[in-house]
């Protein structure tokens, strides 16, 4: 079983025979992600590798101006309100969480003195609490220090449901406490295997308790400072003017030596992505551009200008199609897609089958997304050059028909093909997006010659991806036959998971807020996943992820398209680090410029 | 003439208060979220969706809303954004500089060319000059500007390298330096629009001006023997720029809405681009402002051209 092979693995690291990135690598074959692969080595016993920086500068400042450009430019500067990444960005460059992960998925310490562990104590053996200790001597911009009064504050802030903070998730079940001015504990209600889902990363960036404590709940939007950041980040506030500008100059107190190398930073919002690609590898404008959405031979002709080279940095974000297992053109009892009907078509494993065998992820990733993805056989993501021995994806239209005569579905007069009435038509819904249309284009081909006719739709993006409760075109509500995104994912695979959860329906009666959108139900699939959230052992809890994943791709209950990857472009002199579970400001007070000789 | 004014006051008030209506009700019913971009966050449980737009008041019933915006404008509360929770007045004001100063020169550039080269054009109709000019001038106004645009970018910042092509508001530099390098990076905006904008009025200019200059007045002050320049302006050209200043007015308002395209490829943060940003993020408040203070500034500056010509020309009387 999966187990014995991990645990072989684990001796020999501990041995020394294997090393960390070794085991990384074999575990992502298994389809294992790199933080919880990280995990693994860590609980076992076997010390975190330091991130070994390559800082060169000696002394803090004197690099100059640091100009980038976000095309989506940041809205507005408190963490606790941020709506996408761009917010996450703007805010990253004042405010830091305890700790973040490099692109192995271990914990880097940023006001954390320490990562807890289970050696110095800080992580319980029964996984109920956790201890982190903090950095001390760090002050916020405007000299206060920074304590454990701060921390207990962003998660009395961010739990209430009166300031309707986004990041609530993590703070909503747990109790943090002060023991004294540097050590913070957090306690959970069950067993908790990630732990690291508090007070890390974007979604754990700390806000100070002295300028933020007369503006909780429903006055948090009145806040001066929500306007005026004062955080513990490299740079302090200067300017900012929603969507166009954020400018901030060198925090001379900032807690680590010999950092920041730039004098100033500056965000640049607005425009659109292919005139971003030409500032920084065209003119040379700026030092750096964020999500380049742009087709790959502009880019490569952009590239070979010298001035800047392009990074791709890939997640477990997936692109997927879902399949509807309810029936959305039939209303039981006042509600479309009702969990008491079956979809006719759909519910015929035989269709799903000759469907995966019809999307041609390989010219998808080629043609369409370029360096923008990787396509995937996995829901829960291998990457490809490691070729998964269990799952593998085919483009072959022959076999679908084949599939398809085999089941029984006869093609008619029209090249369309039925079975006892029912003809294979199915609508497949997406939003406005320029490579999903083109995706969307293909994949209706490949039916077409398979004989399925396929309806296509496409919805503007502010619609599909609403909670309007009374459009029905919104991808919650899924009233159509396939409908393709992508879901962003954690380091841990806990919440990407929760899409094919029987609790997790989404029904007339929650508004269509359950994460199940497909209406797909395995009791297999949810003892596994109860099994895994209390799960402690991390080498029997990434086994049983595995298992759930191969469940979810054996069953056929979904069709993975391809592992996104943001595409960002920097100006060759600058030297950076990026990690695919991070903003690309994750370690921004390591930046340097090495002038080209 | 008050009285006219009054009349025209008094009507002013109930076709802006149907136009508002007729804009909230349609903001109101159309679909789109503002905060969509949570909803594929799976780290963001659906309630903050929801308990957001209680916040808002965005589930309430449209009448109710539409008097609380109404009674809320005002008292100069012009509304509170959804999506960069900054009160609207805020973010207009912080726009309203960079809107007048790039699209200001531009209708300024535009007229400075329009007029000498139609009056020029008009004078010797159908020479080479005016034939010309007539060419440049239908060629400028059918090029849509993002063609021109992009055009300039090509050739001054990627070709030349000698124009910077990134519009930043707060150039941190002073004195002197700062006026050139303003020059350096709005010429290129500004160009755009000022060329755009003057080919369409060198067209008007030079057909009014024709009007006039073949009138026999004009040959009774050639006959009276003044100097040509003083025939061209004191009586062709005030009596030919009476329907040119008519149009002009009516074109002020476009000031204030922006120039959408142009805004978009130079990342000029003006107030179009804010008008645009916010419609894709279906952020009501403030789309409701811009679109209000436009449609206010329409009437009144329709007002405005109305009074100028009756005052320009003493034929034109109210009644």
């Amino acid at each position: 079983m999966r187990e014995d092979e991990i645990l072989e693995l684990i001796t020999q690291v501990k041995r020394g025979a294997l090393s960390r990135r070794a085991f990384i690598g074999k575990m992502l074959l298994l389809g294992v992600t790199a933080p919880l692969a990280s995990q693994i080595v860590n609980a076992s016993g076997v010390g975190p590798s330091q991130l070994t920086s390559d800082y060169k500068p000696t002394k803090r400042g004197g690099g100059g101006p640091l100009r980038t450009l976000l095309w989506q430019g940041p809205t507005l500067l408190n963490p606790h309100f941020a709506v996408g990444q761009k917010d996450q960005i703007g805010s990253r460059i004042f405010y830091e969480p305890l700790a973040v992960r490099d692109p192995e998925g271990n914990l880097v310490p940023i006001l954390a003195a320490e990562i807890p562990s289970l050696e110095n104590g800080g992580l319980a053996a029964d996984g109920r609490w956790v201890v982190w200790k903090l950095k001390q001597g760090v002050q916020w911009h405007d000299g206060e220090p920074f304590t454990a009064d701060d921390c207990v504050f962003n998660w009395e802030y961010a739990r209430n449901p009166e300031t309707a903070a986004v990041t609530i998730a993590p703070y909503q079940d747990i109790a943090v406490e002060k023991i004294d001015s540097y050590t913070v504990k957090i306690t959970f209600p069950k067993p908790k295997p990630y732990w690291s889902s508090v007070f890390v990363s974007d979604w754990g960036m700390l806000i100070p308790k002295h300028l933020f404590k007369d503006f909780t709940g429903s006055k948090s939007r009145e806040a001066p400072t929500n306007l005026h950041p004062v955080g513990t980040g490299p740079y302090k506030f200067v300017d900012f003017v929603p969507a166009d500008i954020v400018r901030g100059e060198i925090n001379l107190n900032y807690h680590v030596e010999n950092r920041p190398y730039f004098d100033s930073i500056e965000i640049k919002g607005g425009g659109d992505a292919v005139s971003a690609a030409r500032a920084v590898l065209q003119t040379g404008e700026v030092d750096y551009a964020w999500n380049l959405l742009v087709e790959e031979e502009i880019l490569r002709r952009l590239e070979n200008n010298g001035k800047g080279r392009v990074v791709s940095v890939i997640g477990a974000d997936i692109e997927h199609i879902e399949f509807n297992f309810a029936d959305p053109w039939t209303e039981v009892d006042g509600e479309r897609a009702s969990l008491k009907s079956k979809h006719p078509l759909l519910s015929d494993r035989a269709v799903r089958e000759a469907l995966n065998l019809l999307v041609d992820r390989g010219s998808v990733e080629k043609f369409i997304y370029g360096r923008g993805g990787v396509a995937t056989a996995n829901y829960l993501t291998a990457p490809e050059q490691f070729c998964s021995k269990t799952n593998t994806w085919d483009f072959s239209i022959d076999k679908a028909n084949q599939v398809l005569e085999a089941a029984g579905w006869a093609k008619g007069a029209d090249g369309v093909r039925s079975k006892e009435g029912k003809k294979l038509k199915l609508v497949f819904q997406t939003s406005i997006n320029a490579p999903r249309q083109k995706t969307q284009a293909i994949f209706k081909q490949a039916c077409q010659k398979a004989g399925i006719e396929v309806e296509l739709k496409s919805i503007a993006a502010s619609v599909y991806f609403s909670s309007d409760v009374a459009n029905p075109d919104t991808f919650m509500h899924f009233f159509a036959d396939l409908e393709m995104f992508t879901e962003t994912a954690d380091p841990d695979p806990e919440t990407l998971m929760q899409l094919f959860l029987s609790w997790e329906m989404a029904t007339k009666a929650n508004k269509w807020q359950g994460r199940n959108r497909c209406r797909w139900s395995n009791k297999e699939y949810d003892r596994m996943y109860r099994d895994a959230e209390s799960e402690l052992d991390p080498v029997k809890r990434a086994g049983l992820f595995i298992e759930m994943n191969d469940l979810l791709v054996k069953e056929l209950a979904v069709i993975p398209v391809l592992r996104r990857s943001q595409v960002e472009a920097f100006n060759s002199s600058i030297k950076v680090t990026l990690s695919p579970w991070e903003g690309p400001f994750w370690l921004l007070h390591d930046w340097y410029r090495e002038p080209a000789v | 003439m008050t009285k006219y004014l009054l009349r025209r006051l008094l009507i002013a008030v109930p076709s802006i208060l149907g136009i508002s209506i007729v804009l909230f009700t349609i903001l109101a019913l159309a679909p789109g979220d503002p905060f969509a971009d949570l909803a594929t966050n799976p780290n963001v449980p659906p309630e903050v969706q929801t308990a957001l737009h209680a916040t808002f008041g965005l589930d309430d019933p449209i009448p109710e809303r539409y008097v609380r915006w109404l009674s809320a404008m005002l008292q100069g509360d012009w509304g509170f954004s959804f999506v960069s929770r900054v009160n609207v007045s805020t973010l207009i004001l912080q726009r309203l500089p960079t809107t007048l100063l790039v699209l200001g020169l531009s209708q300024v550039l535009a007229l400075m060319i329009a007029v000498p080269v139609g009056v020029g054009a008009a004078i010797k109709p159908y020479s080479l000059f005016d034939q010309v000019t007539s060419g440049l001038a239908f060629v400028g106004f059918s090029l849509p500007t993002f063609f021109t645009g992009l055009l300039f970018i090509l050739v001054f910042s990627i070709y030349l390298n000698w124009l910077p092509f990134i519009y930043r508001a707060d150039l941190n530099v002073t004195g002197l330096r700062w006026y050139w390098e303003e020059f350096r990076q709005a010429i290129m905006p500004i160009a755009v629009l000022g060329l755009y904008q003057g080919a369409s009025w060198t067209r008007y200019v030079r057909s009014a001006v024709l009007d006039v200059i073949q009138l026999d007045y004009v040959t009774t002050a050639r006959a009276k023997g003044l100097p040509e320049h003083a025939v061209m302006i004191k009586h062709v050209l005030r009596n030919a720029l009476i329907p040119i200043v008519t149009l002009v007015a009516l074109e002020m308002p476009a000031i204030f809405g922006g120039a959408i395209v142009t805004e978009q490829i130079f990342r000029v943060p003006g107030i179009g681009s804010l008008l645009i940003s916010s419609i894709l993020a279906n952020d009501t408040p403030v789309i409701m402002s811009i679109t209000f203070v436009f449609s206010c500034l329409v009437v009144l500056f329709n007002l405005i051209a109305d009074l100028l010509y009756g005052w320009l020309d003493p034929r034109v009387s109210y009644s």
